[in-house]
């Protein structure tokens, strides 16, 4: 069987006279619907956190980043952290779109003997840079990574994706004096913003604002914008490169399980969760799948 | 006009003395080797390091999570960190440790200064009883206690050399030379360094030299105790702990360290499927330390050569009953 849905989403496949944005916006939408169709055939995983930094991953991955799947290993690649390690059915999926790994593959998510594991892995597969899924620790990691990149004269940039909950861990702050102590204007920070952890509400939680405020004062230089204005991350994530002897941070305001409507700001979807067959049918539906589509994710 | 404070820190024969300076002269023989404080170069010994190479001394404040993980990044980088805290500040940045070095699989190294009672007069709080255990638990984590500043700089070396995570403890008190200049160290080996036939005393770090006290007081009483210096807990050498069993039958085991998990349980785990032997294990019975000298708080905790010797007597006592059965 064919699976032409990985392929036609692909950007050599894309027009040529299409906008970066409009690639962008395409590899997004493949981002959530492998991801759905991942968690499905897993049977588990946090569906909630990888639809909310589609966009955001398919900017970075379509755009921002100087990556490049056949050498995963160039010393001058930028290098990207998924510090919130449990969106990693979003990761696998963008990173499949963009050719580091197959897309077929990449449903074989959580099980035995599969390198896509719950959490990314870096000794599994070459293009993960380090492995998460422990929150708190991929920033500090970056941090590393950005300190000893300038250490070795790189130009490469260091680029980590975070949870909003996940900036409860003090070791976030830890990292965020440190990179404004050194100046690591080659480290950018984003924070998928989607309110929402695994129980409730971050401000039921564990209040989280004025958030900007608290990194302003950590003395980071701070962007805040739609975390689904595909538009606005292109310019943001460019102009971060600029921030010149401060790290950059850019706030994306998102809403959690973006693309399918039951999921939507709903907490419960945060969770490792189960989805059945109807529940992924309906997620695809809503993400624009037809039904051959729909047929060929999840057989 | 009053003088500047004297601060005390690390100089003399201490190990964390022989790891600071070893590290400054290897530095340009290991030039991808980076330093990694956390407000306590004066007490770890790499204010050496960062006298010669400043370049290459990252400071990271009093934030040990952020500094730990922070080296696998640089690692992962290329670089070949060396983490140093207090072994108890270590334990705080554990999981660190755990996934962003170890299951990354990362070139790192983690030194540890101020372990077990041998800390003295800070107290209880600031005396790592946990780290042997802790770090043994680490998938492919190295871990390694040096007895003496000899072993110390040729350890040092080593764990550079050495491709993968190592955790190694140097030591704060003033530590009493064993070897000569001549002394060999190889990751993995242990070594008898006096010969014994009756019982094995295995020792680590700053019981080795207990160890050695220990032999004599037992020779005093018509005791042949056979020496072994572990520097390596993991991996451990089997082999060796195996070859002693079949000729003495009998161990006692000395750490600065609690007796549940560190050399002690490796020993055991050792013999216990080459070559099971009675054992009688010296260390911190279950109990957090307290303020006092070195050499009080040893004889207090039962950890001075005395301690070990008793420990030799109970064990012989056990074995000759075996025997007899």
């Amino acid at each position: 069987m064919g699976l032409n849905v990985f392929e036609a989403g692909r950007p050599e496949t894309t027009s040529p006279y299409d906008t970066l944005a409009v690639q962008v916006r395409a590899a997004a939408t493949f981002t959530r619907k492998h991801a759905i169709a991942a968690i499905y055939h897993a049977g588990s995983g946090h569906p909630g956190g990888a639809l909310s930094c589609a966009d955001i991953l398919a900017a970075l991955f379509g755009a921002e980043l100087n990556l490049w799947p056949d050498e995963p290993n160039e010393p001058d690649r930028d290098r990207f952290v998924l510090s919130k390690g449990h969106a990693a059915p979003a990761l696998y999926a963008v990173a499949s779109h963009f050719g580091f790994c197959s897309p077929r593959a990449a449903l074989s998510l959580r099980k035995l003997g599969s390198p896509f594991q719950g959490h990314p892995h870096v000794i599994d597969l070459p293009w993960v840079e380090t492995s998460t899924g422990s929150l708190g620790q991929g920033i500090s990691v970056a941090v590393g990574m950005a300190m000893g990149l300038r250490l070795k004269k790189s130009s490469a940039r260091v680029y980590a994706l975070l949870g909003d909950g996940e900036l409860q861990e003090g070791e976030v702050w830890e990292a965020a004096m440190c990179a404004a102590h050194y100046g690591l204007d080659n480290l950018c920070a984003i924070i998928d913003y989607n309110k929402l952890q695994s129980d409730a509400r971050n401000d039921a939680i564990m209040r989280l604002e004025p958030l900007a405020a608290k990194w302003r004062a950590f003395d980071w230089a701070v962007a805040e914008i739609d975390g689904h204005d595909v538009d606005a991350l292109l310019r943001t994530l460019r102009r971060a490169g600029g921030s010149q002897g401060r790290p950059s941070l850019i706030i994306a305001h998102t809403i959690k399980g973006k693309g399918v409507p039951y999921m939507e700001n709903v907490p419960t979807w945060h969770g490792s969760v189960k989805l059945t067959r109807a529940q992924a049918v309906e997620a695809l539906t809503a993400l624009g799948s037809a039904d051959a589509e729909i047929e060929e994710f999840l057989a | 006009m009053s003088s500047a404070p004297s601060l005390i820190a690390s100089t003399g024969d201490s190990l964390r003395e022989a790891f600071g300076r070893a590290l400054s002269d290897l530095a340009d023989e290991f030039p991808e080797v980076v330093v990694l404080d956390a407000d306590i170069a004066g007490g770890t010994g790499t204010h050496h390091f960062r006298t010669s190479h400043p370049e290459r001394f990252f400071q990271f404040g009093i934030a040990e999570q952020n500094m730990m993980a922070a080296a696998g990044g640089m690692a992962a980088v290329g670089l070949v960190p060396v983490v140093t805290t207090f072994a108890v500040f270590c334990l705080r940045a554990l999981e660190q440790a755990r996934l962003s070095i170890a299951y990354a699989q990362r070139n790192a190294k983690i030194v540890a200064s101020h372990p077990g009672i041998d800390v003295g007069p800070d107290g209880g709080s600031a005396q790592a009883l946990e780290d042997l255990a802790a770090f043994r638990a680490i998938p492919g984590m190295t871990v390694i206690s040096p007895a003496d500043p000899v072993e110390m700089r040729l350890a040092t070396r080593a764990i550079l050399a050495h491709q993968g995570p190592c955790y190694m403890r140097t030591g704060r008190s003033p530590s009493r030379r064993i070897f000569g200049d001549d002394h060999k160290f190889e990751i993995g080996k242990g070594q008898i360094i006096h010969e014994g036939n009756d019982v094995t005393l295995v020792a680590t770090g700053v019981e080795v030299a207990r160890a050695l006290d220990a032999a004599a007081i037992l020779k005093e009483e018509g005791i042949s105790a056979r020496v072994v210096n572990m520097a390596t807990i993991k991996p451990i050498d089997g082999e060796l702990l195996a070859r002693c069993a079949a000729q003495t039958g009998a161990f006692v085991t000395a750490e600065d360290h609690n007796i549940h998990g560190g050399l002690g349980s490796a020993v055991a785990e050792a013999l216990a499927t080459r070559h099971p032997c009675p054992i009688e294990f010296v260390g911190m019975k279950d109990e957090f330390g307290a303020s006092g000298e070195p050499e009080e708080l040893a004889a207090h905790f039962g950890l001075d050569a005395h301690a070990i010797a008793r420990a030799a007597h109970t064990v012989l006592a056990r074995k000759t009953k075996r025997r007899n059965r």
